[in-house]
Order: structure tokens, then sequence, then C-alpha cells
């Protein structure tokens, strides 16, 4: 075998933590999981070979479908609002001048340091149909509010409206791209005749157009995720009958409740395979579809 | 791989530039500032009042927890909640695991993600853009997706119903913070590095006298996110901790939500101050290392 520089073999000494971690915790389980898909194992016995059964469970089983349409209903309601009213905040942020920017910026984030356990506790509360304070606000216009918590119909549009309190690293991601937006191109523009929305259109979008890509993909993949809010809002070990039915039922939730309630630890490995190729496909299309409409500066500069 | 390219290009064209002053903008004057100016105060207000809301209603008596939502302060006041809330649930040990969890998830991940990344950094070796490919290649991979085959190994180490899984696998780096420290790492010069070489620094050196000490704002950004990231974590604490009196903050909210909000005994007093405990520190550790969190956001893109 040929000896490895000591420059080579200190480089992996310092690669080695990664290296463990790569196969321990990523590679390894990723792997695992594939295998534990097509067994039954409930961790008392050992995993039994179990075929293609735990796929094919997954085609029938009527809670997958309704996990798959409550997360995709709430992915499509929360990424183009989330990202529609951070671009707004992020362009009125940067049409402002000095420190104001800098403490609206601050204020913007503050949602978003508060833990996804206590944010669901608080929108139970602003939320309750009969008395939360959206209901109440809703009425001194006259409008009678849903019941948020319990309607099932109104329970995913509730979480959409909880999520959007949460804008602050949408904000600040896309207020920082704005302001890199070399004034000279606006300028000229401007002096082109272009109107502010031609501006926009025509100059600011493009430039920002990888940062604003790329909180997509990320509010996508964290979307299809969501987990901590739902959860502690509506489920655990609630002994009354619930109105709203599986109208909460996300699909990491039951994948979490397959694993851990249920210890149907094979079926719980295939939902997560289901997810991950999910996931992996959206990110690759999103890649293809972002690779033409993005406009990359380094490009233009090779 | 491919999925990392945003990231890149994010980084190029967003580079952090927090503290430069902003453009002097001429629209921004008159008129249309006080416009902006409204704009932002009402957006402001609509971010806020929740936590006004939440503060005011957890010092209230429990048959006025939703009666004049907004008032702005307590009527009648009542801080005894917060007596109460320590009686009713070990809210003192919670925020003590909590603490000891975070900081060792923090330490673990910032130490380990700077050892590597100063591997990435400054060695030039067979195989580094293959092996870089693989920590870009892992943002992408969904925790979900590793949640059985993890929790299987750490049943079988036995350490399940112990707080070792919430924090122990950091110890191997994380894809977001090795980027991080390695894209800070790439702009030391490098005849700082071969400096101390000539003078006879071995490579630990390198990395424990130079290059961890120049990272300094770097590791400060990457200890307070997996901070923030350790005290929301529900999930690991929901599947890994059986015995209450280990539970971290968030965890332990959870089980004060099951027993006095949705289940047969309504306690609203009790758990809005709760929430407000598991809150109010992560708020204070946020205006002490704001500018390193804007860095932070603006430079990977992590969502906070």
């Amino acid at each position: 075998m040929r000896r490895l520089r000591p420059e080579t073999r200190w480089a992996y000494v310092f690669l080695l933590p990664w290296l463990i971690g790569l196969v321990i915790f990523q590679a390894g389980p990723m792997v695992a999981s594939l295998v534990l898909s097509f067994t039954e194992y409930d961790l008392i016995g050992s995993p039994e070979f179990a075929g293609t059964a735990n796929y094919a469970r997954m085609a029938e089983d009527p809670k997958v479908a309704r996990a798959i349409g409550n997360t995709v209903f709430y992915t499509l309601l929360h990424v183009p609002l989330a990202i529609a009213l951070a671009l707004a905040l992020a362009l009125v942020l940067n049409r402002i001048t000095g420190r104001a920017a800098g403490a609206f910026r601050t204020i913007f984030y503050l949602p978003s340091m508060t833990p996804y356990v206590a944010v669901g506790v608080l929108f139970l509360f602003l939320l309750n149909g009969q008395a939360g304070m959206v209901n109440q606000f809703l009425g001194l216009f006259g409008i009678e509010g849903p019941q948020w918590t319990t309607d099932p119909d109104w329970v995913l549009p509730g979480i959409v409206v909880m999520s959007l309190w949460n804008l602050g690293s949408t904000t600040i991601i896309l207020f920082a791209a704005l302001r890199n937006v070399p004034r000279e191109l606006s300028e000229a523009a401007m002096i082109d005749g272009a109107g502010t929305w031609q501006r926009f259109r025509a100059v600011t979008l493009p430039m920002i157009s990888s940062a604003l890509f790329f909180v997509v993909i990320i509010n996508t993949i964290t979307s299809l995720q969501m987990f901590d809010q739902v959860y502690t809002m509506f489920f655990g070990n609630q002994t009354a009958q619930q109105s709203y039915g599986d109208a909460a039922l996300f699909y990491v939730v039951y994948l979490f409740q397959q694993a851990f309630q249920f210890l149907n630890m094979g079926y719980a490995s295939a939902l997560a395979w289901g997810l991950f190729l999910v996931i992996a496909a959206i990110t690759l299309v999103q890649v293809k579809v972002g690779n033409r409409l993005v406009y990359y500066e380094a490009e233009e500069r090779a | 791989m491919t999925a990392a390219e945003p990231i890149q290009a994010t980084v190029q064209v967003a580079p952090a530039r927090t503290g430069t002053a902003p453009p002097a903008d001429p629209a921004g004057r008159g008129t249309k500032r006080v416009f902006f100016l409204t704009v932002l105060a009402a957006a402001s207000v609509v971010f806020l009042y929740p936590f006004v809301w939440l503060v005011v209603a957890s010092l209230k008596p429990r048959d006025r927890t939703f009666t004049d939502p907004f008032l702005p302060w307590p009527v009648p006041f009542r801080p005894e909640n917060y007596a109460a809330v320590w009686d009713a649930a070990p809210m003192l040990a919670w925020l003590v695991n909590t603490v000891i969890v975070g900081v060792a998830a923090a330490l673990a991940v910032t130490l380990s993600s700077a050892f590597v990344a100063f591997g990435f950094a400054y060695f030039r070796f067979p195989g580094r853009n293959l092996i870089f490919g693989s920590v870009l290649a892992t943002m992408m991979l969904p925790a979900a997706v590793t949640l059985v085959p993890t929790f299987l190994i750490w049943n079988a180490a036995g350490l399940t119903g112990t707080q070792v899984p919430l924090w122990a696998g950091n110890l191997f780096g994380s894809a977001f913070y090795i980027f991080l420290l390695r894209q800070f790492l790439l702009g030391v010069p490098r005849y700082v590095f071969e400096a101390a070489r000539v003078d006879g620094a071995s490579y630990l050196d390198l990395f424990r006298r130079i290059a961890l000490p120049l990272s300094r704002p770097a590791l400060i950004i990457a200890f307070i996110f997996e901070l923030k990231a350790s005290w929301f974590d529900l999930m690991k604490p929901l599947i890994y901790l059986q015995d209450p009196a280990l539970y971290t903050l968030p965890r332990g909210l959870k089980a004060v939500v099951d027993q006095f909000y949705q289940g047969g005994d309504p306690k609203w007093e009790i758990v809005l101050a709760a929430s407000v405990v598991t809150t109010l520190p992560l708020i204070v550790i946020f205006f002490l290392g704001q500018r390193y969190f804007v860095q932070g956001i603006a430079t990977t893109g992590r969502r906070g």
C-alpha cells in the first residue's frame, strides 16, 4: 500500500469526527432505515422480513393519505404567503435608513426566539374559538371568527396563521440580499425612466433571485417536516374525544406515532423513506427550475 | 451535492454586510418615510402583541385569562401565578436540565465542527471535494429519515432514558457549522499558518493557537445557534426521556399543557406562566447575542 504523506494523514485526523459521525449517524441510519422498511419490528422481538408489505400498507392507509393531504395543503399555503409577506417587510425595511431598520429587524425576529412548544401553547389561547384574541379582534369588525382549534375545516388555516407569526429569518435573509443590490443599477434604471414596479421586476428581483430561491427551498423542506407546534396543540395525552379528528395529522406526526407510540419500527421506516424521496425529489426539481430562473452573480464574473 | 449549490450562491451574493451603514435613500425622506415607518410599526404590533398578551394573561387570575385581550396590563394583577407554577411542576429542575443539555450540545458541536472545518480549510488531500460534498449533502437530509435507526443505536447503547442522546450526536460535527467555519477559515491568509509552521508549530497547534482564536465570531454564532436549537427541541426529549425529573423545558411545558390545558384540570394561568419561563431566557440570550444571530442567519441562511 502506498504510504500517505504525513500532511494527508493529519488531514484525515481532523476529518475523523465527521467521517465517524457520517457512518454512525447519517449514512448508516439511512441504509438501516431502508432495510428496516422491509421488515416488521416492534423492538421486543427481532426484525422479521416482510417484503414490501409496509409500502403496500402505506398506499392503502387512509391516515397516510390524510397526513400527506394536510401537509401538502399547509405547505402550499404557508410557503407563498410567508415569502410574500417576508419580502414585503424586507422591501420596506430597505427603504428606511439608519438605526430604525435594525430595531424593526430585531422586533420581526423575536417570534423566532420563542420555542415551538410555547408558540403552540400561545396560539391555542389566541386562536380559541370562543374567547381567543384573534376572534375578539375579528369581532371588532363584526366578523364572527371560526372555531380555529376545534372545527376540522379551520384547524389547518389556523396553523397557517400561527406559522405566519414566524417570518424573522426569512425576512433577515431577504433583507441582507436587498442590501447587496448595487444602488447604481437601480439608479441607472431610474434615469432610463423605469417606474418603481419596473425597477423591482427588472433589477431587484433578478439580483435577489438566488436568496429568494433559497428561502423557497428551506421553507418548503421545513414545512413538510412540521411537528413541534402541531404536536403541542393537538396531540399527546388528551383524554377527551377530539372534535377535529385527523385534521391536524401531519406526516411527521404520523411517522412519530407509528414509531414511538405503536412501536411499528418497520412501518415508520417505510414512512421515513417515503418522506426522504419526496424531499429529495422536490429539492432536485427546485434546483433544476432554479438554475433557469436564478441569476448568479458569480457566473458573470467567471 | 447539487442540492447545496444555492447555499454557496447565497453566500456569494449575500455576505453579511449588516454592520455597514445602509445606503442613503433620497426617496426615504418626507411623506414616503412616514408611510414606510407606519407600515413597519403596524407590523411590529402584530409581531410583538402576542408576547404582551402572553405575559399579561400569565399575571391574571384564571377567570380573567380571556377577558380584555387588548388591555396591555394585567387587571387584577396576580403575580402569585409564578409562585404556583414552581409548585405545580419542577420548573427549576427543567430549567437546569435545559441549560446543561444546551451547553453540552452547543460546546460539542462547536468544537468538533471547528476541528473538522480546519481540516477542510487548511489541508489539500485526495478525496477532499468528495468528503466535503458529503457535508453539503447531509444538510438536506431530513432528520425524520434517520429517526428510527438513531433511536435503535441509543437503545442498543443502553442510553435511552438518559439525556445523553440529546447532545452526544453533536460530538461529530454538524454540516451547517462545518460549512460556516470553513468559509470563515478560508478567509484567513495562508501565510499566517505557514509562518507558524516554520516556527515549528504542529498541526494541532495551528488549530488550537491560530484557527480557534481567529474564528471566534463564527464559533459564537455556532454556539448560540445550537443552544437555541437545543432549547427548542421537543422531539428528542419526547423520544428519549421518560422520567419527568430529566425533562427539558419544552418537554416539561408539553407535559404541563397535557395536564392543565387539555386534561380535565384546567389551570390556564399555570400553562401561561410556564410558557413565559420557557421563553424568557432565550429572549435574554437573543438580546445579548443579537449581532451574531443576524450575521449567522444572513451568511448561512440557516432558519433560526
